[in-house]
């Protein structure tokens, strides 16, 4: 089983982009569940979303506290919440980000997620959508395929910058 | 179709299937997605169920009951405090022989507000002569939710049943669903009480102590009928639809000395924690209890026996626990975890096997507990 | 502990104003009751009123909530953004709960502010029975509505308090039918006082509840309070979406004390010469694509409440 944190801040699309998560693991013939964990915080509060792809059914509905991956939608949450929490020592790190982030060892990988969405212009409320550009650099990582991430997308939104978003994120990350 | 969903999306879209003549609900965290998505399936047409924005739960249950009395199948959803809420119209629905169907997704009870999953308000309902089930997936949130109207409206049964799904953990949980065309598998909408001006009855008329027990009796015996009705809408169901259910889900309980009963998303996460027992070379079993109203026959003769409860009568103990004592006279060891959202993992449920104390009770977290 | 009580922070003491000599907003206490701590969304108007109410009301208040945003609003347990009692209730229970507890400071000798803060759904759908019981025995306590026109709590689904025409998730396709006039309720009890505000007219609405707590029985506010998530409007808007609900005579500000009607300054001149509604309508996602027949009702809804309560004013009956 391979499981996911994503850490962002309420309002920034960490509970989407675990549903577009599981849904592409989903097309990929996989288990997935994606479960956000849900405080009683307004816009704006740290909030944490839980995903679990597997090839057997998923019987498991607490949090994940050994996490084989951690994503970080806005690092700026990383001053307030220990995001590298239990993570697996073989485990690894997404980070919304243009540069790499000094103290983040181990296999920390980082993509300008915000800057991509901007170019896209892919903004709501005033917020660039980081949902969707994740799942390129997801699908860069091998956790799941673009096709897949492109199905999913293509499942849940209308509007096709967010595929090309997630292409580009997917262009972007260096592994 | 086979999709992915949330428990409250499934439950919408059984709903859908089952095509109700009049749904009348009042939103709630967590089942407010219940909600919100059965409006949206009535504005884009999808649905042609008349939908009522009632002003509360004690309206949505009263509307229920007029709309089920009027002639047509009727579903609602609530949880924790609009449960307790309607009370009173609960206890009507069933009293008046009504096959409403509602989910409730388990949430605590205030004060302090608390919106995640416990079992007590369900539990709270309990003696108001509801058919009460608790589900475990998402798939099954579906699933019971279709076979609910076809229990209640069974004429040997006629009386509403509660589908229970634990807040959040099942309610905003994301795993795959598959719909079905359901074809005839509920037949038309039929109430031989149903209100009729050819044939003009008066309904719940001052009833006498002559009288009055004979109509609570019937309840009883249409619950004693409901177990046998259950088995056969379960069979059939499993027959057209390939998935089946019974009154609990036993996972490696054939050999096991040590069976863990839970309900809902516990009794699913407690399979994960068998699992490591047995490769600890501890012979446990699950036994995820779906059914609570009626309440089954269970056979757990010869096997040490854990019960979470995920809920609590104060002043008297676990209700499932003693549930399960009073049923079988196995003393259980008695675990009382999950209140109000409380983190519960597969190690902790295997922790409370390995420690288990038959005859004992024990609050999970509570240090001072003696 | 008994039950989940969070201990009272240190309360200072606070100056002592007089209501008249309060004529702009440098002039209301500095003291807070609501700290900045609260969990509320970015350019919620309904938190910003909760702090001009309790600098008016001051340390001598208690706060009766039933479930809303303000349940969420005050943070969670240990932690708390409020600095004055606060007694959460359930949904429906606010205003007899709010009766129990001022019937008991009295017993006590206590004059102790007895005030309920509720949202418009606990307010006109599920706690209307509760407020009507207080309002005809006569409760001594200030009933405030800050109405965001939905169940905020909850993400945004109907109350009778949603106008017409307005999307919410339960009224995807816009709600059809008219807001509930939940002030012509409330007046039918003839409280001794009772007053309309609106979130962007905080001295105005300061002004509001001092003059309410200085008298006697139940007193009632209804506040307009604009919400960026519901109304679908960026957050920065929020003091511009409440001018405009005035502007627009969409909201009238007015006291009635003892019966008697008094239109409240800003709503004068906007009553004379309201803007025109579109500029109220067109920033707010909620009324996307409303209808031309829904939108005329609308002004129709508008233009009605500006005559009857002019020519009430005027004494043309
Ligand atoms: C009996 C009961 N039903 C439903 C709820 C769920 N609930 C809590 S707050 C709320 C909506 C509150 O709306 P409003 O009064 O307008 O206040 P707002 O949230 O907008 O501030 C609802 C439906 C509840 N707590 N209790
Ligand atoms: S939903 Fe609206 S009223 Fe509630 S906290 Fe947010 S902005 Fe304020
Ligand atoms: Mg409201």
């Amino acid at each position: 089983m391979y499981e996911i944190r994503i850490h962002s801040r309420g309002g920034q699309g960490g509970v989407t982009a675990a549903k577009l998560l599981a849904l592409a693991a989903f097309r990929d013939g996989k288990y997935a569940t994606a479960c956000p964990f849900y405080g009683a915080e307004r816009r704006g509060a740290p909030v944490v979303s839980f995903v679990r792809i597997d090839d057997e059914p998923i019987k498991i509905y607490s949090q994940i506290h050994e996490p084989d991956l951690v994503i970080v939608l806005d690092t700026s949450i990383m001053d307030v919440v220990d995001v590298l929490q239990g993570l697996k020592d073989d485990g690894t790190v997404l980070l919304n980000s243009a540069h790499p982030l000094p103290g983040c060892n181990g296999t920390c990988r980082h993509v300008d997620l915000t800057g991509i969405a901007l170019a896209e212009n892919l903004v709501v409320a005033g917020s660039p959508i980081l949902n969707t550009p994740v799942l390129g650099a997801l699908a860069k990582m091998d956790i799941v395929t673009l096709p897949s991430v492109e199905k999913a997308i293509r499942e849940m939104f209308a509007d096709e910058r967010n595929v090309k978003a997630a292409e580009a994120a997917y262009e972007e990350l260096k592994v | 179709m086979l999709t992915i969903a949330t428990g409250n999306k499934a439950v919408a879209a059984a709903v859908k299937a089952a095509n109700p003549g009049v749904i009348a609900a009042y939103p709630i965290t967590p089942q407010t997605e219940i909600v919100e998505q059965i409006a949206d399936y009535v504005t884009d047409g999808e649905l042609a169920s008349r939908y009522i924005p009632v002003e509360s739960e004690h309206s949505a249950m009263a509307a229920c009951i007029g709309a089920s009395a009027g002639g047509v199948r009727t579903f609602t959803a609530t949880s924790s405090h609009g449960l307790l809420y309607m009370h009173e119209m609960v206890h009507w629905a069933a009293g008046a022989r009504l096959p409403i169907v509602m989910a409730n997704v388990n949430r605590a009870l205030g004060p302090g507000w608390n919106t995640w999953a416990e079992h007590t308000d369900a539990f709270s309902q309990r003696d108001t002569g509801w058919l009460q089930v608790f589900v475990g997936t998402v798939q099954e949130a579906y699933d019971a939710t279709l076979m609910a109207f076809k229990i209640a409206e069974d004429e040997r049964v006629l009386l509403p049943v509660m589908v229970n799904l634990d807040g959040f953990t099942l309610s905003h949980i994301m795993q795959s669903l598959e719909t079905a065309e359901i074809g005839d598998f509920l037949p038309p909408y039929h109430l031989p009480h149903a209100i009729d001006t050819e044939n003009p009855c008066v309904y719940g008329p001052m009833t006498g102590p002559a009288d009055y027990f004979r109509f609570r009796w019937d309840i009883e015996r249409s619950m004693r009928d409901a177990r046998g009705v259950i088995a056969d809408v379960e069979r059939e169901f499993a027959e057209r639809f390939g998935r089946s259910y019974g009154p609990t889900e036993d996972y490696r309980c054939e050999d096991a000395d040590v069976v863990v009963i839970a309900m809902g998303t516990l009794g699913k996460e407690a399979e994960v924690a068998v699992d490591r027992l047995r490769d600890e070379g501890i012979k446990a079993g699950s036994m995820r209890l779906r059914w609570f109203r009626p309440f089954p026959d269970l056979d757990l003769a010869g096997r040490e026996v854990v019960v979470i409860d995920r809920d609590y009568s104060f002043g008297f103990g676990g209700v499932v626990a003693h549930s399960i004592r009073s049923k079988t006279g196995i003393e259980p060891y008695s675990v009382i975890a999950g209140l109000g959202g409380q983190e519960v993992t597969y190690n902790d449920i295997a922790d409370f096997v390995r420690n288990r104390h038959p005859g004992e009770e024990t609050w999970f977290g509570v240090s001072d507990h003696v | 502990m008994s039950g989940n009580r969070i201990a009272k922070l240190s309360l200072q003491p606070m100056t002592n104003i007089n209501e008249r000599s309060v004529s702009n907003l440098s002039a209301i206490p500095k003291e807070e009751y609501l700290y900045k701590c609260t969990s509320a969304c970015a350019g919620c108007s309904s938190s910003l009123c909760l702090r001009y109410v309790l600098k008016a009301a001051g340390p001598d208040s208690v706060l009766v909530v039933p479930a809303c945003c303000t349940s969420v609003i005050q943070g969670m347990y240990p932690g708390t953004a409020m600095n004055v009692p606060v007694y959460n209730i359930a949904f429906a229970a606010a205003a007899a709960c709010a009766s129990g507890m001022s019937e008991a400071l009295a017993a006590l000798g206590k004059e102790t502010n007895v005030i309920v803060y509720a949202g418009d759904g606990g307010t006109v759908d599920i706690g209307i029975q509760a407020l009507s019981g207080a309002f005809e025995r006569g409760t001594n306590f200030l009933y405030i509505c800050y109405d965001n026109e939905a169940y905020g709590n909850t993400g945004m689904q109907r109350s009778g308090s949603t106008p017409l025409g307005a999307r919410t998730t339960t009224t995807p396709g816009g709600k059809p039918t008219a807001k509930k006039d939940l002030d012509r309720i409330v007046e039918a009890h003839n409280p001794p006082y009772m007053a309309t505000a609106c979130s962007a007219y905080p001295l105005d609405l300061y002004k509001k509840v001092k003059k309410a707590l200085s008298i006697e029985g139940p007193k009632f506010i209804h506040i307009l309070a604009p919400c960026p998530p519901g109304w679908r409007y960026p957050t920065e808007k929020t003091v511009e979406m409440g001018k405009l609900a005035v502007k627009t005579g969409t909201w009238i500000l007015y006291e009635r004390e003892f019966g008697k009607l008094a239109i409240s300054g800003p709503s004068k001149a906007a009553m004379k010469k309201p803007a025109p509604l579109e500029d109220y309508i067109k920033g707010q996602g909620r009324f996307k694509n409303l209808s031309p027949e829904v939108f005329d009702e609308m002004r129709q809804q508008v233009e009605h409440n500006i005559q009857r309560l002019s020519r009430e004013e005027a004494g043309v009956c």
